[in-house]
């Protein structure tokens, strides 16, 4: 297409001041949007900011308070999903919208069944059909495989022939890169770049900025519910956009500082973990950290991170071999008898395992200390001691809330994660365990946390940091290790590292073929 | 050394055992053909409970559908009698007008009540298992007391549906003859259910409803996300499975027996949905499990009717009674206990869905 016809042509989408309220928040007020056809336009905001609101109005599963939407230059109402999807939108959510127990196939047609009759879907056709579409996307993919069967790249996989499938002319993916390796990413970008050269719209979520100018042709900034502003990559830098997304200058990476290792101070020997199905996760793990060093821990979610985590920290039994902290065999010891031991833990999911949300701030941030002095005496709590710490904490921690008796579930994401932090940080450590320690939160809180963490490694503690981000591992990490199908399969220098290196480890474990490992394990 | 002495041991409880296939050989018709019927209210029981958790809503609130199924399909019989009379039965079922009406009536009020429990857990959000106790208690004490006011009337009801008079040749027929007959010598709520098993487990996995169903109960924002009233498909469930719920109520009032007992379910909703947890919330699995529990109340009826003679009769003899009416029971726990964490529910089994998310 000719920038001619694009200019006179009117936008594959265009929507108009769509506002929607909810209890508390304006989460779009008068946003404008248009996207024109053959266009990779990028969304861009912090979490929160609204982009997943906007888009659950164009896709139906929000009912804007006021605008309106219009599709190739007609007025439209969008009333739901399968509106949405009858008029040529799709939407690749984050979450992915996949049936772990039914097929590829079964996943893909869903909602618009291939039929052989009134009642009953024709199964072997629409196996063929999403094997041939798979192909003709050049994707490696069984239609009669088990979604629960495969890797996240081949699931966002999934999702994208669901689009296909229904021959989507718009196309939404939110935060289509936050789980996938470098490579992955690279590879959902070309095929991006053929969609809309198919002359197909793409909108394209993100926070993150490098990729963002890298794929768009357009990029638009929200902020708090309203557009900021709208970029050409060509006309703007990472620093830019960062602060039209924060609304203030920002440091996008925090110094990490050189760090001055000490002793060893966690020894983990061949550890051996069964997930919850018994099917061993982690097999025979090695490693090392030293007082004083981040040990950061890549890999592809599922690959044993979670299951080594909790039987370090004492939430899980190992079924073989050694914790060692700070020379003191701690295999099996609880989770308390861990953190009497000096151990802090950061569990991935702050919601389920972090925090009491119906519990107020003050009880979360003793939730491992309630039982002694100075917080209790005997049987006795000392709501005084208990109050006084917390009111310093909030302090300390920049915690915003109106007080320290507030429900936690009432405070930001940002705000219930340095409550965490609080508690977990604020004493000596020997060993700091991080599972995702920034997952979801914006940008300022990221920085304090990240800060929070050199300070931790700087007062001589050993620092373990796990996360699906590899741009966390890769900032944040002294050292990094790669877990790979229960193993760790690389090791290498945090200030050296190639990225697209440790990509490659996250996806096969290396080249090396795995036989050649389990011989040389003992 | 001691081996062979303690092998000899073991000789009478292998005499023991080869009497106990003898009897069961001997018995073989009557027991196949109660074993059946027997499992007919468990079966409908564990259809409804799969086909409301397939779509993500869980129904403990079947045992008090199908006691107020079998008490209104009863009381509609009772009424039904009396303005119409008995009519003459049809050769086939021993079907007469009231006893369709029973039946009608009884399925009406299932899906009513079934209706009830959709919206306590699809609309008002109510914990499932607290919605279901209401009914279940609800149930109890709402038929108990309506049959209290008419119990001492000696109340006419509409009689009973009749089982297929299965020719002779057939039941006769070698090898499989015993088979047939357990089959088909049913009433026809027995045969109906038969055929419900079959159907439903090609809906289930064959049909676009089936598809839908499976997706709304695993992960039902998914499926709304392309385009499926979630909300809609699981009442649709939830009503239809009610109809099966009431069928069973029915098959207790109508065509096992022809009256109505206070609390006359006696748990078989609850074993029902025992079978469809050990049957792996499919029709058929469930159905499998109907028939191991029903079979263990077909042995008891069998030893009662006709107690076997020899040492396999003395050892009957001294095991009380209460233990065989109690073995389903204790079956049905042995069993669950055996499954407990293998057998999977569909991941959104009892989630009440909300279309919209707050944030």
């Amino acid at each position: 297409m000719t920038q001619d016809a694009s200019a006179t042509q009117p936008p594959a989408l265009e929507m108009r001041g769509i506002t929607k309220r909810y209890p508390g928040v304006v989460a779009n007020d008068h946003i404008d949007l248009d996207v024109r056809r053959g266009e990779i336009h990028a969304l861009l905001g912090e979490n929160g900011a609204g982009k997943t609101t906007l888009m659950n109005v164009l896709y139906g599963l929000a009912r804007p308070d006021e605008g309106r939407i219009l599709l190739d230059g007609e007025p439209v109402e969008i009333a739901g999903p399968s509106d949405a999807i009858a008029r040529g939108i799709s939407m690749v959510h984050q979450h992915f919208m996949l049936i772990p127990v039914l097929s590829v196939a079964e996943n893909v047609i869903l909602g618009s069944e291939t039929m052989s009759n009134r009642v009953f879907v024709d199964r072997a056709e629409a196996s063929r059909r999403i094997g041939a579409l798979a192909k003709s996307f050049g994707f490696a993919l069984d239609p009669d495989a088990k979604v629960a069967t495969l890797s996240v790249g081949q699931q966002q996989r999934v999702e994208i022939l669901k689009a296909l499938y229904r021959d989507a002319r718009i196309l939404v993916l939110d935060e289509p890169t936050a789980v996938l390796t470098p490579q992955e990413t690279e590879e959902i970008f070309t095929l991006l770049r053929r969609l809309a050269a198919d002359g197909r719209s793409i909108i394209f979520i993100s926070h993150k900025l490098y990729e963002v100018l890298d794929i768009a042709d357009r990029i638009t900034v929200i902020r708090r519910g309203k557009v900021i502003g709208e970029r050409r990559p060509r006309e703007t830098t990472e620093k830019e956009l960062a602060e039209l997304m924060v609304g203030r200058e920002v440091e996008l990476t925090v110094d990490r500082g050189i760090s001055h290792p000490g002793e060893p101070m966690l020894r983990v020997e061949g550890l051996r973990v069964a997930d919850y199905r018994r099917h061993e996760a982690v097999s025979g793990a090695t490693f090392e950290i030293r007082a004083g060093e981040i040990l950061g821990v890549a890999g592809v979610a599922g690959n044993g991170q979670d299951e080594l985590i909790e039987a370090i920290i004492g939430l899980r039994r190992s079924a073989g071999g050694h914790v060692i902290l700070d020379g003191r065999d701690v295999t099996g010891f609880s989770p308390r008898r861990m953190n009497e031991a000096g151990t802090g833990y950061v569990p991935g999911d702050r919601h389920r395992f972090g925090l009491i949300l119906a519990f107020p701030l003050y009880d979360n941030l003793v939730l491992t200390s309630y039982y002694r002095p100075p917080f209790a005496h005997w049987i006795v709590r000392d709501d005084k001691a208990i109050l006084d710490s917390a009111r310093a904490q909030v302090d300390r921690f920049d915690i915003r809330t109106p007080g320290v008796n507030v429900i936690t579930s009432t405070l930001s994401g940002g705000n219930q994660q340095k409550v965490i932090v609080a508690r977990e940080f604020d004493r000596s450590l020997k060993l700091l365990v991080l599972d995702q320690p920034t997952r979801g939160l914006d940008v300022g809180s990221i920085e304090f946390i990240h800060r929070q963490i050199i300070a931790k490694r700087d007062a001589g503690t050993a620092v373990l940091l796990v996360s699906a981000e590899l741009d966390e591992v890769m900032e944040m990490s002294d050292r990094i290790a790669v877990m790979y199908r229960g193993r760790m399969v690389a090791e290498m220098d945090g200030r050296t590292a190639d990225k697209s290196e440790v990509g490659l480890y996250m996806a096969t474990g290396g080249r090396e073929p795995a036989t050649t490992e389990e011989g040389a394990t003992p | 050394m001691n081996a062979i002495p303690e092998a000899l041991n073991a000789l009478p409880l292998i005499g023991i055992l080869f009497q106990f296939l003898g009897y069961v050989a001997a018995n073989v018709t009557f027991m196949s053909q109660t074993t059946v019927a027997v499992a007919v209210p468990v079966a409908l029981a564990a259809l409804c409970g799969a086909v409301c958790e397939r779509s993500g809503v869980v129904n403990i609130g079947l045992e008090g559908i199908m006691l107020t199924a079998a008490f209104v399909g009863w009381l509609a019989g009772v009424f039904a009698v009396g303005m119409l009379g008995h009519g003459d039965p049809l050769p086939v079922f021993g079907i007469t007008p009231p006893l369709l009406i029973g039946l009608a009536a009884a399925i009406g009020i299932g899906m009513l009540v079934s209706l009830l429990h959709a919206w306590l857990s699809i609309s008002a959000r109510v914990d499932q298992i607290i919605g279901g106790t209401i009914i279940n208690i609800g149930a109890v004490g709402i038929t108990g007391y309506l049959y209290s006011l008419v119990a001492n009337q000696s109340l006419n009801g509409a009689g009973s549906f009749k089982a297929l008079a299965v020719p002779k040749e057939v039941a006769d027929f070698p090898l499989i003859g015993w088979l047939l007959n357990a089959v088909l010598a049913q009433g026809p709520i027995g045969i109906l259910t038969i055929f419900l098993v079959i159907f439903l487990q090609i809906m289930l996995f064959r049909s676009r409803w089936g598809l839908r169903t499976r997706a709304a109960g695993e992960h039902p924002r998914a499926a709304e996300t392309v385009g499926i009233d979630v909300i809609r498909l699981r009442y649709f469930n939830v009503v239809m499975a009610g109809a099966l719920a009431a069928l069973a109520g029915a098959w207790l009032s109508m065509e096992h027996g022809n009256r109505f007992d206070a609390n006359m379910t006696a748990g078989r909703g609850f074993i029902g949905l025992a079978a469809m947890i050990v049957g792996r919330w499919t029709p058929l699995g469930a159905f499998g499990a109907a028939l191991l529990f029903a079979s263990a109340t077909a042995l008891s009826a069998s030893l009662t009717i006709s107690p076997p003679s020899g040492d396999l009769g003395n050892l009957t003899n001294q095991v009380p009674g209460e233990f065989w009416e109690a073995l389903p029971y204790i079956i049905t726990i042995v069993v669950l206990a055996g499954l407990i964490g293998r057998s999977i529910a569909p991941a959104a089994d009892g989630v009440p869905y909300e279309r919209e998310s707050a944030t």
